[in-house]
């Protein structure tokens, strides 16, 4: 075990809190739970299923969060089209939920899924088969963002697309998918999406242990990926990564073939996506096109940035921060709250380019300019 | 000690995170407001929730609801369909409101049910939509197909003469189920395969150049032909420039819209749109007292002399002052028993009648088909004798044709199917 | 017959200084008349054959025909300097004290549009103006009766000019080919005839002929009908070149603004569609502000527009994006919030709502080329408008001061520093140009799309698209890119339909920049790198 959390949290100096963070994410995430299953519900001290969905569902979004820092923070890949492998893996998911409805829905259709009576549809259409089973699902939800983040990276990289022209075709891409994913000739519900889910692995999906099990699952995914990339990026992979972040070209004639590094962090970026799409659909209950917005992949890296990118619990907190800030603003000040938001981004680019935790560092600097400095970039 | 003061602030801020205030005021009915206030709907959404501000206002006025005062709670849930489930179930289980009035688009609605359903919450929807649908816990007080598309399609057959058809759409569950619906219809009505033309758009769709240009050419060959629109919100300013660039007159080809009501044409120069069709159950125009006096009222709240209503509105307003009267009948606001008071519950419309709340939460309303007029009005030139009940499910769809909803006993299911006497699809 | 009678009367009885009495008891009977029953009265006021009846006829049809609540008198409603008033149609006399609360319209709906439009042309045959003539004539085109044709017959000897003569002729041949009591040989005449004619209402006719129990007149129809339709479909891809001009010179419009501050600043300008949107509210706010004159107000939108646009783009480079200066990727970020920010700036002051934006007559309507080719003016006026801030902002690159300082600095930031050149007043200024130009593009749109918080939005993805494809830092780059997405999308269209071909068009750009990483013209040199 403690040849374990030592493999984990060795490496480079920014790695030390890791294991800190990971055991407060879990605890609060375990005292979280038992509060919301354990505690009678006039307690001051409940927390309301629906803080356990926010919090999921912030969860969810601190992943995404995670996967793009690896590729922006470490290797200087700036997607603006993340949110795709995210919509992607929450597609699978949901079709996989969509087909657990069975005969359950508004026209009680033994195998076709409500929107797909609607429409005439005599079949399921063959990318719909095998979605019934979990297993399968999952490997969809890893393997369809995992294979589209190669041929592009692959392609992108190989030709040496980089910087804005690179962001820009990342954006294309997402929205791409956007328009194809609203028609409703593609098969998967067109502008509603999916919804109306009932169970997961036949545990019904409104019950409070199901929500919080889900919970409990995403915080451990969530540490799990933060380990796991933690340790990959400071192994030697890691380094080669920062040396093409920092000098593609050198790097290159040294005689290391950058484009395969790129192409393989880009790929474990996109699937970490697509995992946390997966784990997104059944805490929110519905993935419609809307989330290939290219929007809300801006946003995402905007999560990013004002956490502190290349710091991979920055981009944690940051993603947690920005969304539990939309949530309070879009309660307290429903027609103001655009104004905070743009004016965050805006700040927290102008003063504080390395994020808040660029700013604890700043902070921690001045006041004991003595000791060493740390080298976070 | 670096460790301890990153482990404080995640704490904290970990804990202000869970730590939501729930306000707990007993001494009001809160009533909650689901509307976009930003992103691409807030253009229809933000009349809406001052609609529903106003009739709070007014209701205040007159006491309250059983000696207590109304209180509004806005959400702004920004255009986001997962947010909208999620600010449902905000305004249900942590700001205890009693009934929302919200959503606009399908998928909100969609996206708010189960959540809705779930808590047992109470939401009055106000907009004209596909149908297909009857939940317990939601009451829909805009036009089901049954209301609007097919008394026009009736008005354009048989007072104009149509025989060709151009049902246009914004490509999402609305347009295709109402087109769906419509095709059903006219083939019943003996109307052939090549004179239906059939087209979808995006959202927000800005060049229509092409389109318009094969409306024309369709509209071309000898026969009397309209268009069936079903284009939505934004898409429809630039489709109506380009008609009348292209020289298109309500004489040669009529456009009869679903989705375009005084607000839209407000952003618009009618000119030449003058003769072009919309069907409603309610336009400003109609002169009774009811409507001028809310016409009077909105135009007081709003302090804009200019502002127009609509029919969503109307559908505010029908089904704000049903929930009162429910409210008042039932003697709490507890959602059983409003739900079951609502049913059969009748309360004047705008329009100089009465609507109903039947057995399937939908209303019976009036349908008035109007011309648009060059001051952005609609002159009424046709209207049915009576009033026309909402049709949850539609007899033109195969999948739908049998089901039936009924929220009273003995059958008490959103979607009942006579044949097999089975009532499928309900989360409870 | 009675419109032939109706015909004759009105050529003699035109002397006559007051109109029948009869005619006076009709119009005041249509103060009580309900909508179903109008239809009848047009008849019967037609059959006056007063043509002093005109003026009432295109005030009704326009919809300005009302009565006075009390007097019952008919009046017409027009607008003077934005002021309703009340004229007689009869005299032209301005009815003074009548307020829009005496009066009362009287209805008119499509139906009534369609009688009235033939009564109007009727009463138009024998106008002075030739074009009226032709007019009148093209509008019977659809609906000829015997009356009408007995009328044309009369007037055709006598008509003097060429066009209006072949119009006539042309629906005399309709009128024959379709008579199935004329001969043969004179209806295969009048349909050879027919073949020349690209009216919409030949074509409906020749459709019916070609299904005639006359196997000699279907054969006929059926090769006037082959020789029409090649000369539709050649006139359709004409129309379809045009469409996809027209949407390149949008994108382009759109894009350039953005070649510039992208191009050749480097700043990824998300807040671009921003400062179209306030180029579109700036021409709303021109509009409201002189409501009398809509017809001039372009001309003062588009300076206004270049400088609240421009103003705001300078501001928001001196406060932001200057100390961002080497960071794109930042200023992408930066500039975001300020879109968001914009946008709800515009929302607070103007309401989610949608602004009317007028357009000006002369930009309104089509020119005609011929019957199947017409091409809307305002997308034609905006094409070549496109095409003229192309040009000016070539010119100011190249050759003015200010050019030639922003190329330098664009080349090799230090060097021109070195040299003397102030750099950061020339980005204020090059970044307040490109924002300018989209301002003056947000004045185009507003002619052609909503105006609305959202509309920056809508173009900031193609805008993007465009500039990339081109090539960064090439304004030719723009220009061609532009129109080559916009005609491609336009061909695709038909068979693909939009969404298809939308997204047809942006994996075609992905593709496209992985095999040209540097868009259709790579900037040369050291500097690219």
């Amino acid at each position: 075990m403690s040849k374990l959390i030592n493999w984990f949290s060795e490496g480079r100096s920014s790695g030390k809190y890791t294991l800190p963070f990971v055991i407060l994410l879990l605890a609060v995430t375990v005292l979280a739970s038992a509060a919301n299953l354990l505690l009678p519900q006039d307690s001051a001290l409940y927390v309301s299923t629906y803080s356990i969905t926010l919090l999921g569902k912030y969860l969810c979004y601190a992943m995404l969060a995670l996967a793009v820092d690896i590729i922006w923070g470490y290797c200087g890949i700036l997607s603006l089209g993340h949110g795709a492998f995210f919509a992607l893996g929450g597609y699978a998911m949901g079709m996989y939920l969509m087909r657990q409805i069975g005969d359950r829905g508004v026209y009680g259709h033994p195998i076709l899924p409500d929107f797909m009576v609607f429409l005439d549809w005599q079949e399921l259409p063959w990318f719909w088969h095998g979605m019934d089973q979990f297993w399968f699902a999952m490997i969809m939800a890893v393997l369809v963002p995992g294979l589209l983040a190669f041929v592009f990276g692959w392609l992108a990289f190989r030709s040496r697309v980089t910087g804005v022209y690179l962001s820009i075709m990342t954006q294309a891409l997402t929205y791409a998918l956007l328009l194809a994913f609203f028609r409703n000739e593609m098969g998967f519900g067109g502008n509603n999406g999916l919804t109306d889910f009932k169970e997961i692995l036949g545990f019904d999906l409104q019950a409070d242990s199901t929500r919080v099990s889900l919970f409990i699952i995403t915080a451990v995914l969530l540490a799990v990926v933060l380990m796991l990339s933690q340790r990959i990026l400071s192994s030697r992979l890691g380094k080669v990564t920062l040396a093409v972040r920092d000098a593609e070209a050198r790097t290159r004639f040294i005689g290391y073939r950058t484009e395969r590094y790129k192409v393989w962090l880009f790929v474990y970026s996109a699937v970490i996506a697509g995992v946390a799409g997966a784990l997104y659909v059944p805490q929110v209950g519905i993935i419609n096109p809307g989330e290939f917005s290219p929007i809300n992949s801006i946003e995402v890296v905007i999560w990013v940035a004002v956490g502190g990118r290349g710091t991979l619990i920055g981009a944690i907190i940051g993603a947690l921060l920005v969304n539990y800030a939309k949530t309070r603003f879009t309660a307290i000040m429903p027609d103001g709250w655009l104004f905070a938001l743009g004016a965050l981004f805006v700040l927290v680019t102008l003063f504080l380019p390395k994020g808040l935790i660029g700013l604890y560092g700043q902070l921690k600097s001045k006041r004991q300019p003595a000791s060493s400095q740390e080298v976070t970039s | 000690m670096k460790l301890k003061t990153l482990a404080s602030a995640i704490a904290l801020s970990g804990a202000t995170l869970i730590a939501f205030p729930s306000m707990a005021a007993d001494d009001t009915i809160k009533v909650g407001v689901l509307h976009s206030l930003s992103g691409t709907m807030a253009i229809s959404e933000t009349t809406l929730k001052d609609t529903v501000l106003m009739m709070v206002e007014e209701q205040n006025k007159k006491g309250g609801l059983l000696g207590k005062k109304l209180e509004a709670v806005v959400v702004d849930p920004a255009s986001n369909w997962p947010l909208f489930a999620e600010k449902a179930r905000e305004l249900i289980t942590e700001k205890d409101v009693d009934v929302i009035f919200g959503c606009w688009t399908s998928v909100s609605r969609k996206s708010v049910l189960p959540v809705i359903e779930e808590l047992n919450g109470l939401m009055f929807y106000p907009v004209q939509y596909e149908g297909e649908e009857s939940s317990k816990n939601v009451f829909y007080t805009g036009a089901a197909p049954n209301q609007q598309a097919i008394p026009a399609v009736n008005y354009l057959k048989d007072e104009l003469g149509v025989e060709r058809w151009v049902l246009a759409g914004t490509d999402y569950v609305y347009p295709r189920t109402t087109n769906k619906i419509l095709e059903a219809y006219l083939k019943d009505m003996g109307v052939a395969e090549e004179d239906i033309m059939i087209n979808y758009t995006p959202f927000g769709h800005s060049d229509w150049q092409s389109i318009v240009a094969d409306i024309a050419k369709f509209g071309s060959e000898g026969k009397k032909t309209a268009v069936v629109s079903t284009i939505n919100g934004d898409a429809n300013v630039p489709f109506y420039k380009e008609l009348g660039n292209q020289g298109i007159s309500s004489e040669d080809i009529p456009v009869v819209a679903f989705s375009v009501g005084e607000e839209e044409l407000s952003g618009l120069d009618t000119a030449p749109l003058v003769g072009h069709l919309a069907a409603w159950n309610y336009f400003q125009s109609v002169e009774t007292e009811e409507n001028e006096e809310f016409i009077t009222q909105w135009k007081a709240f709003t302090k804009n002399p200019d502002r127009v209503t609509n029919d969503p509105m109307e559908a505010t307003y029908i089904g704000f002052n049903m929930w009162a009267n429910a409210v008042s009948e039932a003697g709490t606001t507890d959602v059983d028993a409003v739900e079951q008071a609502m049913i059969g519950q009748e309360t004047p419309n705008l329009t100089g009648g009465v609507a109903v709340m039947n057995k399937n939460h939908h209303l019976s309303k009036p349908v008035l088909i109007g011309e648009i007029q060059d001051d952005g009005q609609f002159e009424t030139v046709w209207e049915t004798e009576g009033v026309v009940p909402g049709d949850a499910w539609s007899d033109f769809l195969p999948g739908s044709k049998d089901l039936i909803a009924d929220w009273t006993d003995p059958v008490k299911c959103g979607n009942y199917n006579t044949e097999t006497k089975t009532c499928s699809g309900q989360n409870y | 017959m009675k419109y032939f009678i109706s015909f004759c009367l009105l050529m003699f009885a035109s002397w006559m200084p007051v109109h029948a009495a009869t005619t006076d008891v009709l119009l005041e009977q249509l103060t009580t008349t309900k909508l179903s029953k109008l239809p009848d009265m047009v008849e019967q006021l037609e059959a006056q054959g007063d043509e002093s009846l005109l003026p009432v006829f295109r005030a009704w049809l326009a919809g300005d025909l009302h009565y006075v609540k009390d007097s019952k008198a008919i009046v017409v409603e027009t607008d003077v300097q934005g002021k309703e008033v009340y004229v007689d149609p009869f005299s032209q006399e301005q009815l003074s004290g009548l307020s829009s609360k005496d009066v009362k319209k009287i209805k008119v709906n499509n139906k009534l549009r369609g009688l009235l439009r033939g009564v109007i042309a009727r009463i138009q045959l024998t106008s002075n103006n030739a074009d009226v003539r032709e007019g009148a004539v093209r509008e019977l085109l659809s609906d000829i009766d015997e009356d009408t044709f007995a009328t044309l017959e009369v007037l055709y000897p006598k008509e003097s000019n060429n066009d209006v003569k072949e119009m006539m002729q042309t629906a005399l041949s309709i009128y024959t080919a379709m008579d199935k009591s004329s001969s043969q040989t004179s209806r295969v005449a009048a349909i050879e005839f027919l073949g020349g004619s690209l009216e919409n209402d030949v074509r409906n006719a020749l459709l019916k002929l070609s299904r005639d129990k006359n196997e000699v007149v279907a054969a006929a129809a059926d090769k006037a009908l082959v020789d029409i339709n090649r000369q539709v479909e050649r006139y359709a891809l004409v129309d379809q070149l045009f469409f996809g001009l027209s949407l390149g010179s949008v994108l382009l419009l759109a894009s350039i603004g953005l070649a510039i501050t992208f191009g050749v600043m480097g700043v990824i300008n998300m807040a671009h569609g921003e400062m179209i949107m306030l180029g579109a509210y700036t021409t709303y706010v021109v509009q409201l502000i002189m409501p009398n004159y809509i017809d001039y107000s372009i001309w003062v939108a588009i300076p206004a527009a270049f400088l609240v646009s421009g103003l705001m783009g300078v501001l928001i480079e001196r406060l932001v994006i200057c100390r961002l200066h080497g960071r794109p990727l930042e200023t992408l970020l930066a500039t975001f919030g300020i879109s968001l920010i914009l946008q709800q700036l515009v929302r607070t002051i103007f309401s989610p709502l949608n602004r009317q934006v007028s357009t000006p007559s002369w930009m309104s309507g089509s020119w005609e080329i011929n019957p199947v080719l017409s091409l809307t003016l305002n997308r034609l006026y905006i094409l070549a408008f496109a095409l003229l801030v192309f040009l000016a902002l070539v010119f100011i690159l190249k050759k003015s001061s200010l050019g030639l300082n922003v190329r330098a600095v664009s080349q090799n930031r230090s060097m021109a520093k070195a040299m003397g050149v102030k750099t950061e007043w020339v980005d204020a200024m090059t970044f307040g140009l490109g924002s300018g130009i989209a301002g003056i593009a947000g004045v185009a749109l507003s002619q052609l799309t909503n105006v609305g918080p959202n509309l920056g939005q809508a173009y900031i993805i193609d805008s993007f698209m465009v500039v990339v494809f081109g090539g960064v830092g090439n304004l030719l780059g723009t220009l061609v890119a532009a129109f080559t997405l916009g005609i491609a999308n336009k061909f695709l269209e038909p068979t693909t339909g939009a969404v298809l071909a939308a997204i047809l068009v942006l994996v075609f750009i992905i593709l496209f920049i992985q095999k040209r990483p540097k868009g259709l013209f790579p900037q040369k040199g050291r500097a690219a790198e």
